[in-house]
């Protein structure tokens, strides 16, 4: 169901995404002529892609169907309240598609405040209830994260097999237990910023009216303590599908399995003391930015134990290259590539001339377009047999790889050159220097949203054939216990419960 | 594969290349240009040459995850390694790769220090001037005391008019910002309305316009000439329609501009009152 849900909002950021290319395509305006429409599209694209792909994706779509089945539990611990988690998406997702037809800023429709909706531009310059239709639809998508991560975390903590302890509980649960705890702690944080955004807006206070007092640096202190976390949640899911992905097809148990599962603590735990960094330009006194450059660049070293495990995993390994592993050894170099240009950016004096323009936005869709879009078409391919007995033919699997691949990097390899050069971000029309490589972006976006018509086509094809999965298609590599039971599991799996023994995990 | 990864890394190697100069623009972008805007004051200098260190640091990790990835594709796939290993630790190992990379790291950090010591530290200022945020424009001030007095709106020249004055689309505007090259200049920044963010590549200035706080920043530069920078923050509609340009010109001249400004929006200033008066 979440999956479902997360393909369907895809396609509408995708969608989004393809009229923001067209447009940048060539230098002037020619498919917004108002350019606030522009800011619409762009801000949708972000919110849509974030808080109904990726999100749902992983921690609602895998994370639900397959923390139970790794540790040996029956299903959740509080099913009911998955359900509601599940079913507050869809009026979230309504409340955010209306929101894009109802006014905003004056004479246009539809928020285009950005992602981050930093006030005064969200309270005074959009003073249509676009951007309240946009809160209300946070507030949902908040409350549906906060129950599912509560449900997450007690049933990892309780419900494992007899004899799993916690370092012998698979990679892929210990991601959704960290990334249950970072929803957790930083969603409230957002809730609280957008709810004193919607009173500025609509109840007469002023917590970020600079002319009544307010500050609006506080509401980007608020902001980023969630948006800094949040990019985490996003991606250490895709860590725990790269390593059991890895570790099945290289038949090798994963290298240095307690770095792997510390690296992920740290990361989480790190990534809360560092959201400054998205602020250098803000203002910020000399010793605060010299803090944030120190505690954002020791992030890098967690995140470089967890390549270097990967390939150690890989090394010495009899490895199958099938779609799946295409997928995760894709996603592992394009993740070392966005994750090297972060080291970049979390310098504040090189953030100086790189902030706010496509530098930023070449890294960061190359550690999550490229990294966590990845990771779930990674899982997609691995777990397809399992979760629906039926099979995807290898080689459309590996096609929509390297279209994907392809297609990605032509896409955002040259936003480092237009962000280096000096291109800023939100720019609906941009000087004639900038056409060449933007051209060139655009095409690589047609390539990708080509690739996903092969993606489509894969899945017809597995429901169309008669071939159904046997319980480990992956053979003796794939040690979970997702591999024990039938293609796809029963509806109350594990009535016996399992017990782990012995050093696997 | 095999090719695309080679692409990618020859990709990689030509940007480290030819990142510092070649292609690249100065006070405005280039075509095809694929490092940073040509550096004229000391602190964009030294942000250049640090980025093109830390490139190439960045360069020869991706290349090194690559090359440890190709071997591993190569040597230990199915049909060259049928029997999979078992190891799973090696303690020196694990240390290495957490030591190391935490050493580059505070290698990193040495120059990065210094260099946003530069930036936030402001020093005497020879001039002072004020740069004000609005949606979809800036206007500039110049302080009394400096033999100034007067302020005045800084607009984009539409295309046509910037293609009659031969200057850049979308970054041409009708009023430059003016300063003489040689001195160093605060420049106090605020937004009106909305935040904004006053930005100049080649001068290494970046700063955000935020209501109701003045944020200061400051660049010297000995190189006359026009340089351009573009709204950094998300503004609303005409977000990309409010450039900044300012023309660095000898202090001679600069004397001479103060004189006729003062004149010439001066002017503009009383009309503009009268006719509110009226």
């Amino acid at each position: 169901m979440y999956l479902i849900f997360a393909i369907v909002a895809g396609l509408v950021g995708g969608f989004l995404s393809i009229m923001m290319r067209l447009e940048l395509a060539e230098p002037g305006l020619q498919y917004f002529t108002n350019p606030q429409t522009y800011n619409v599209f762009v801000t949708g694209h972000g919110l849509i892609m974030v808080f109904f792909v990726v999100m749902p994706a992983v921690i609602g779509g895998y994370g639900n169907w397959f923390v139970p089945l790794m540790i040996g539990a029956p299903d959740m611990a509080f099913p009911r309240m998955n359900n509601i988690s599940f079913w507050l998406l869809p009026a979230s997702l309504s409340l955010l598609l209306i929101s894009l037809f109802v006014e905003g800023a004056p004479g246009s429709n539809g928020f285009g405040g950005g992602w981050t909706v930093y006030p005064p531009l969200s309270v005074a310059g959009h003073p249509g209830p676009a951007l309240d239709f946009g809160i209300l639809s946070l507030h949902l998508a908040g409350a549906s994260s906060i129950l599912g991560a509560i449900n997450f975390i007690t049933t990892i903590l309780n419900m494992r097999a007899p004899g799993m302890t916690m370092h012998k509980m698979p990679l892929f649960a210990w991601a959704l237990l960290v990334t249950a705890f970072l929803l957790l702690l930083s969603l409230p944080v957002l809730a609280g910023a957008i709810t004193m955004l919607l009173t500025d807006r609509n109840f007469g206070t002023s917590f970020f009216d600079p002319t009544n007092g307010g500050d609006p640096i506080l509401y980007q202190h608020l902001f980023w303590f969630f948006g800094h976390p949040e990019v985490y949640i996003m991606i250490l899911p895709g860590f725990g599908i790269v390593s059991h992905i890895i570790s099945t097809f290289s038949k090798k148990p994963i290298f240095g399995y307690l770095g792997m599962a510390y690296a992920m603590v740290a990361i989480g735990a790190v990534g809360f003391i560092v959201w400054a960094h998205h602020m250098y330009t803000a203002g910020l006194a000399l010793n605060t930015q010299r803090y944030f450059v120190f505690a954002t660049m020791v992030i890098a070293v967690p995140t470089g134990v967890k390549i270097f495990s990967w390939i150690a995993t890989m090394w010495g390994g009899s490895i199958r290259f099938s779609a799946a592993m295409h997928w995760a050894v894709g996603f592992i170099f394009l993740f070392t590539v966005g994750g090297v240009t972060g080291v970049v950016l979390s310098n504040a004096g090189l953030d100086r001339n790189l902030h706010n323009t496509y530098y930023v936005v070449a890294h960061f869709h190359y550690v999550l377009s490229l990294g966590a879009v990845f990771s779930i078409f990674a899982a997609w391919y691995y777990w397809f047999p399992k979760m629906y007995g039926r099979i995807i033919p290898e080689w459309i699997g590996k096609l929509h790889f390297w279209v994907a691949f392809v297609g990605a990097n032509v896409l955002f390899f040259p936003m480092h050159f237009t962000g280096l050069a000096g291109m800023p971000r939100h720019y609906v029309d941009y000087p004639e220097a900038f056409a060449g490589w933007n051209k060139i972006s655009s095409f690589g976006s047609y390539i990708f949203a080509f690739g996903l018509l092969i993606f489509f086509f894969g899945i017809y094809k597995a429901f169309t054939s008669p071939v159904r999965a046997a319980n480990s298609p992956w053979g003796e590599g794939a040690t979970t216990l997702e591999w024990s039971l039938t293609s796809p599991p029963p509806h109350h799996q594990f009535e016996i419960l399992p017990r782990i023994s012995g050093d696997d995990h | 594969m095999i090719r695309w990864r080679n692409g990618a890394a020859a990709l990689a190697a030509w940007t480290v290349g030819l990142a510092s100069q070649a292609f690249a623009g100065t006070g405005q972008p280039s075509s095809w240009q694929l490092g940073m805007q040509t550096p004229v004051t000391e602190s964009a200098i030294f942000l250049n040459a640090m980025h093109d260190g830390v490139n190439i640091v960045i360069a020869l990790i991706t290349l090194f995850v690559l090359a440890l990835l190709l071997i591993v594709i190569f040597r230990f796939n199915e049909k060259a390694n049928p029997v999979a290993s078992k190891t799973t630790h090696h303690t020196g190992l694990e240390i290495a790769w957490t030591l190391i990379p935490a050493l580059i790291l505070v290698g990193i950090s040495i120059p990065s220090f210094r260099l946003l010591k530069m930036q936030i530290e402001l020093p005497q200022a020879d001039i002072t001037i004020k740069a004000v945020g609005h949606q979809w424009y800036w206007s500039y001030e110049y302080p009394q005391d400096q033999g100034g007095g007067f302020g005045y709106d800084s607009y984009m020249l539409s295309p046509e008019d910037a293609k009659k004055a031969n200057q850049p689309n979308l970054l041409a505007v009708d009023n430059e910002l003016v300063l003489p090259a040689g001195k160093t200049v605060v420049v106090q920044v605020i937004g009106q309305d909305v935040i904004h963010n006053f930005a100049i590549p080649s001068f290494g200035v970046r700063m955000d316009a935020v209501p109701g706080r003045l944020n200061q920043t400051w660049f010297k530069t000995d190189v006359e000439g026009t340089y351009y920078g573009q709204c950094s923050r998300l503004c609303g509609a005409n977000h990309a329609f409010m450039p900044i340009a300012v023309r660095i010109v000898s202090p001679e001249k600069y004397a001479a501009w103060l004189v006729d400004a003062k004149k010439k929006y001066a002017e503009i200033d009383t009309k503009a009152v009268q006719v509110a008066a009226q």
